[in-house]
């Protein structure tokens, strides 16, 4: 019930909006639309973790404790987003860049979007799995190429192109998935449900699931942004309104590692080897190493940031192909504070880019200096997202590198250069701007409201709570969700 | 070499069909007419559509009659139709520019084939299909498609490459196990259809700012 109800939130949201999102109330519509959905998935977390796992909807929607963790970050994330993108966009008009129609269309793509993730995450069914995160895809599409200037309209062709080819590949591995599966299943619905398929996978053939699951890694990888099919990501996150950039990094390339865990978790118990684990280590180990090189003489903030993406997305996949209870603990704890912390980030530069209309970080110093508040705000989620204490990013990745020691020793000099590396990069940066000497022209700029800095530093609050005193309630969630991922080998 | 990777399918009409669907994923390839690719386009949904027929019959599926009258509204009829009013409203004539001349890219091509059975010999051995000699012609046409949208640079002949795949990934799904769930098929059109609008509203967009459909002035846009 819990569960129809949470999707049926965005979708009436998207019909609403599509309907009367050129009224001047609808972005806050679109507020209490995230809310009621955020606050839907608050309740599924409860009745999960209360309850058990739930289905609906002829076992075609499923939640257990991983998914529902999933869901109310996203549910969250998406909600501090909305108010976020709420002052953002009042600017973006005010400007003359917006009319009431594009609002409208802005507004109901935004609602699609949340529909999306949240359908993926609750989908039982791999097959409609597939169907909602290239849906992830057809709804940001527009929203990356927003402004259409020629490097919007490049970065939003890239993200449509890769990604597609990405996902049509995803589509081969789930036809060999149910190839696999339909000789111990029987030919129909059950077939493709994750509930099914978990009570039967070590019957599942071995040859077949392998293949299956490079098709799979190849595909879903390419949402992810792991190097080698990272290309489109920079592009799409730097080129987009902010508010999407955020939810693109904080959210969507989470959606599309939880598919692969999901898969993962399916492949290793037909499978009795190390090889999908060995593909995730070996793919997330390129990530972090590529990413932190590319990082060095990036001048454009957002794409900065978004590098900085890819190398905590490769972080997160590293850990769970390192696998046992302790390096997956940490690849969650990854993923959740590199949400929180990562979409902090983008409020801030949002604001910052939107009033000097420039990425440029030579171009932004001078605004960054004049609004205080905001400076502070960056340099904060700066040190979170490089992994200083007491923010739980540094917890995360100190169990990643103590694992990593354990399990591929080899590796660790060029992960630590690589974690040195991105920390100096972005420390610099962040100093640069922030802390950038006296400026020529210190009027400050007219105070922000409060309420522009609220989503930052409740994200930031987090990520803070998180790293340091982990409430035991919220502990028994994280190893719940362990349990789901399973698997002595594994993870 | 090559004879030894497949397994005969039981149906002499299955195999015809499927090679010949083999054979326009080449023709696509080394087209040069925008016009001619959307032609060979409506022919591989002709193709798929009689494919998907004639395992109907010899299996006795009858799901896949639905499948097979989908195919033929969606793929022979509507996307063909859009395509050329797209093709007519940005008055699209010229040929299709290349990376890799036609006869290399055919070459390559002949390489993806030979290894497209390779991988798909020991699935085919045990599927129990009656076409489950064609899984191998379902991976060759992915890669294929694939292979066009790589060496080729103008954004429509992009999405035909893509609308090509999305055709080989349905005739693999036919092949090897008749059919994905119905829910799931009809999920897939839907994000195709979606993804074909989509992509029909990026064409105007690209050439309002670019006043090309070239792809390499978009390559010039400086990112950074």
């Amino acid at each position: 019930m819990i569960l129809v109800l949470m999707i049926l939130s965005p979708i009436t949201g998207a019909i609403v909006l599509g309907l009367w999102g050129h009224r001047k109330i609808a972005p806050l519509l679109n507020i209490a639309f995230s809310l009621l959905t955020f606050f839907l998935t608050l309740i599924l977390g409860e009745e999960v973790s209360l309850h058990g796992p739930l289905v609906a909807l002829d076992e075609n929607l499923f939640a257990d404790t991983f998914s529902s963790l999933f869901l109310v970050i996203t549910g969250g994330v998406a909600a501090t987003t909305s108010f976020f993108s709420l002052r953002y966009m009042t600017i973006e008009a005010s400007h003359g860049r917006l009319t009431p129609e594009r609002t409208r269309l802005y507004l109901a793509l935004y609602q699609i979007f949340v529909l999306t993730m949240i359908v993926v995450l609750a989908s039982n069914n791999l097959g409609l799995l597939w169907v909602a995160l290239e849906g992830a895809t057809l709804a940001t599409v527009l929203l990356v190429g927003w402004t259409r200037t020629p490097a919007a309209i490049k970065a939003s062709w890239k993200y449509f192109i890769l990604c597609g080819v990405g996902i049509a590949q995803a589509l081969f591995g789930t036809i060999l998935l149910y190839f696999a599966s339909e000789k111990t299943l029987g030919p129909g619905g059950t077939a493709l449900l994750l509930t099914h398929l978990e009570t039967v996978k070590s019957q599942l053939e071995p040859t077949v699931m392998s293949l299956a699951f490079v098709f799979f890694m190849v595909g879903y990888g390419t949402k992810v942004g792991l190097v080698p099919l990272h290309n489109w990501l920079p592009d799409a996150h730097a080129e987009g309104p902010t508010p999407i950039s955020a939810v693109l990094s904080g959210l969507l390339l989470n959606v599309a590692l939880y598919a692969i865990l999901r898969v993962k978790s399916l492949a290793d118990g037909a499978i009795h080897s190390s090889m999908p684990s060995n593909l995730l280590m070996g793919f997330g180990l390129a990530s972090v190493l590529l990413a932190s090189i590319s990082m060095w003489k990036r001048q454009d903030i957002k794409r900065l940031f978004a590098y900085s993406s890819i190398e905590h997305m490769g972080l997160a996949t590293l850990a769970f192909g390192i696998g046992g209870p302790l390096a997956t603990f940490a690849g969650l704890l990854h993923m959740t504070t590199h949400s929180l912390v990562k979409s902090a980030i983008f409020f801030a530069v949002g604001h910052i880019v939107q009033t000097s209309g420039s990425q440029k970080i030579p171009s932004i110093r001078e605004v960054a200096l004049r609004t205080p508040g905001l400076a502070r705000a960056l340099l904060a989620g700066g040190f979170a997202i490089t992994g200083l204490p007491p923010f739980a990013l540094f917890a995360s990745e100190l169990l990643i590198i103590t694992e990593a020691v354990k399990r591929i020793p080899f590796a660790v000099p060029f992960l630590l250069l690589a974690l040195f590396v991105t920390f100096g990069v972005l420390i610099f940066r962040i100093l640069e701007i922030s802390e950038g000497g006296p400026s020529m022209t210190t009027k400050p700029l007219p105070p922000l409201p409060k309420l522009t800095f609220f989503p930052i530093w409740i994200h930031l609050g987090l990520a803070l709570i998180l790293g340091t005193v982990f409430p035991a309630t919220l502990y028994s969630v994280y190893q719940k969700a362990l349990l789901v991922l399973g698997g002595p080998h594994g993870g | 070499m090559a004879a030894s990777f497949v397994s005969p399918p039981t149906s002499p009409l299955v195999g015809f069909l499927g090679s010949a669907l083999l054979l326009s994923s080449f023709a696509m390839l080394s087209m040069r007419r925008m016009a001619s690719l959307v032609r060979i386009f409506a022919l591989q949904g002709i193709l798929l559509t009689l494919s998907t027929l004639s395992v109907a019959l010899a299996a006795g599926e009858p799901h896949l009659f639905f499948s097979a009258l989908f195919t033929l509204a969606f793929k022979v009829l509507l996307l063909p139709i859009l395509l050329f009013r797209l093709l007519e409203r940005l008055h699209i004539r010229g040929e299709v520019e290349v990376l890799l001349n036609v006869p290399t890219t055919m070459v390559v091509g002949l390489f993806v084939v030979v290894f497209s059975f390779a991988l798909a010999a020991p699935i085919s051995e045990m599927a129990n299909t009656v076409s489950r000699g064609l899984i191998g012609v379902g991976l060759a046409a992915l890669l294929l498609s694939f292979l066009m949208m790589i060496t080729r640079r103008k954004a429509v002949t992009q999405v035909l490459g893509f609308l090509g795949m999305e055709n080989a990934l349905f005739f693999s799904a036919i092949n090897a196990t008749y059919g994905m769930p119905m829910v799931v098929e009809l999920g897939v059109a839907f994000d195709v259809l979606v993804g074909t609008f989509v992509f029909g509203i990026f064409f105007f967009q690209i050439r309002e700012t670019f006043e090309s459909f070239d792809l390499k002035h978009m390559d010039n846009t400086p990112t950074e």
